[in-house]
């Protein structure tokens, strides 16, 4: 059985198909990339998955778990974590906060614990403050946990968020173009830190990124997306020169 | 030593409160100011959670106020006293010492089922068009109440006193104060505990980025229902206490005009603060107070103090922070655990 399967997902917005029968399998362990140009459906894909939408047709399966219907915190609760493409932290929020409330989707204690403080309350909110503690050192944020989030600058923020999501220890992690608004220096390290929590928290990852740069580098399958249709899929080097693709980013060579 | 010294401050004034008046040291309006303080506490901090925490606008929180009042004292009044209304008592009179919490709870649970009205369509909209609905939902409740003619309609509903006079029967000791201040104490305690654990932030994360809220694994839904249902049982709490500390209660006392002073308590103290809530409560009342003799002019000074206040100091008097961050000499001696844990 794949880790991850998507099948036949097709998505309309009233009369506008966004995305056309897109097809992908994880069997585990894969980094894979997602590209095209802007507006050609990449995060409404991620949306689709994550439950923000429902598709108007296919199915995305996560260990032959069927996604269709559920909402968001349950899909999270199943394994699949995401970053967003203009960071979404909590702003006003420390971040150990921003870490601990990421734990909702697996609370075991009601709102009855939380009021009594029992037992189950208090072992559980231990157990939530020690893994929080424990991501933040290894992400090397340790520094920083009673900052409030705003405060922190972009490069860290992205850190926050990447940590806010391994938290839950995820299955499949979807990061919506990670180096968006980094400069190079900062892009080199996400490179870094990407392959690293790979092999840290043995993680699928799929990226969404428009710097090619990154995903050349960093993925090993590459899809591109055009106008909601795949129109190409491949290793970077063959996806590099590959003609559709060519065209799609840089327009048609007039004859 | 420290987190306790909190919990021995607030013992020391409960018993110098209540030691007081039994003792007949305070004057009756004094006592009357004194439990509309802790009255007014639960209103402004219970409207806190949702507006403050949570960030949604709810203007009629009254209305749930109302709720508790109308159903505790309907129950006081049907258990305990002879009346036109519901013939004899059922119970002894002395009964209602021991009962009078529970009904106040039950009071506060009809109060916070009337919450999901308010509840149910923030799952799908917010902002000002929540407020529309919150405002609306006061209205219901008040006009339903000024239609149902037989506690009273608009005429109200009294007899509340006579169970009050019926527990000062067997013990004559300031009932309510004791109540009062004891379900003040409650509603702080419930709010902290609440807000301070990992599943009741998950409202803050609302507030801060809904999307991202729920996309992280907060139940959103669920998270909003809890948020109302207390925020809107506390309230009945108030209401409860409130009908029983006057004795009397009609529909007109918890319309826009309450709602509006909850609103005013909260945006006092401070969004999100929990001791700005308390101290605007106490603030507020005695302000009140205070501008009595200026009669109906009172209400154009009140929002007159609102309006500079969102002029000079939007956050209020404590926005988003604790008077422990306000004065961190305060830790020392109210340092929670959290804080203690923190540093070190």
């Amino acid at each position: 059985m794949p880790l991850f399967e998507v099948r036949g997902l097709t998505h309309f917005f009233g009369g506008l198909k966004a995305v056309s029968d897109f097809n992908l399998t994880f069997e585990g362990g894969e980094l894979m990339g997602l590209i095209g140009p802007n507006g050609a459906g990449k995060t409404t894909i991620f949306n689709l998955v994550c439950g923000v939408y429902h598709p108007t047709h296919g199915e995305v399966r996560i260990e032959g778990r069927n996604l269709a219907r559920r909402y968001p915190h349950q899909v999270t609760g199943m394994g699949i974590a995401r970053t967003f493409q203009n960071i979404r932290l909590w702003p006003e929020m420390t971040v150990l906060d921003n870490i601990r409330i990421a734990h909702n989707t697996k609370l075991s204690y009601g709102f009855l614990d939380a009021i009594f403080q029992t037992s189950r309350y208090r072992r559980e909110e231990k157990g939530i403050d020690r893994k929080s503690e424990e991501v933040l050192e290894i992400m090397g944020l340790r520094d920083y946990t009673e900052e409030l989030a705003k405060n922190l600058p972009y490069g860290l923020q992205r850190k926050v968020e990447i940590a806010r999501a391994l938290v839950i220890r995820p299955k499949l992690l979807l990061l919506d173009e990670p180096s968006a608004g980094m400069n190079l220096g900062e892009k080199e390290a996400l490179i870094g830190l990407i392959r690293w929590i790979r092999r840290e928290f043995n993680l699928t990852i799929w990226l969404i990124e428009h710097e090619m740069r990154v995903v050349m580098n960093l993925c090993e399958g590459i899809q591109v997306l055009d106008f909601g249709e795949m129109i190409a899929h491949g290793r970077p080097e063959e996806i590099q020169s590959n003609p559709r693709v060519v065209e799609a980013y840089l327009g048609k060579e007039i004859d | 030593m420290n987190k306790y010294s909190l919990t021995l401050l607030t013992f020391l004034f409960f018993v110098l409160v209540v030691g007081l008046s039994w003792a007949g040291m305070l004057s009756s309006y004094t006592q009357l100011i004194l439990m509309f303080v802790g009255v007014n506490i639960m209103m402004s901090s219970s409207l806190n959670l949702v507006n403050g925490y949570m960030g949604e606008f709810s203007c009629g929180h009254a209305g749930f106020m109302a709720v508790g009042a109308y159903s505790t004292s309907l129950l006081t009044v049907w258990f305990f006293t002879t009346g036109s209304v519901f013939g004899p008592n059922l119970l002894a009179p002395a009964w209602a010492i021991a009962l009078f919490p529970l009904i106040l709870l039950f009071g506060g649970l009809i109060a916070a089922l009337v919450g999901l009205l308010v509840a149910f369509p923030s799952f799908r909209t917010r902002g000002d068009y929540l407020a529309i609905i919150t405002l609306a939902v006061n209205y219901i409740v008040k006009s339903a109440i000024e239609n149902i003619q037989p506690i009273g309609g608009a005429r109200g509903f009294m007899g509340m006193g006579r169970v009050v006079n019926g527990m000062k029967a067997v013990a004559d000791i300031p009932w309510m104060m004791i109540w009062t201040w004891i379900f003040a104490f409650l509603t702080i305690l419930l709010i902290k505990r609440f807000v301070s654990s990992t599943y009741g932030k998950g409202i803050i994360a609302i507030r801060e980025d809904e999307i991202a809220a729920e996309i992280m694994g907060v139940n959103t839904r669920r998270a909003k229902m809890v948020a109302f249902m207390l925020s809107s049982g506390l309230a009945g709490f108030a209401g409860g206490l409130f009908a029983h500390i006057l004795g009397y209660i009609n529909p007109g006392s918890f319309g826009i005009m309450k709602s509006t002073e909850a609103l005013v308590m909260v945006y006092l103290g401070g969004m999100g603060s929990l001791s700005g809530s308390v101290l605007s409560a106490v603030l507020f009342t005695l302000l009140l107070e205070i501008l009595r003799p200026l009669q109906l002019y009172k209400w154009v000074v009140v929002p007159l103090i609102l309006i500079l206040l969102m002029l000079f100091r939007t956050e209020g008097l404590l926005g988003h922070r604790e008077l422990t961050d306000v004065f961190p000499r305060l830790k020392r001696i109210f340092g929670s655990k959290e804080k203690v844990h923190a540093a070190l």
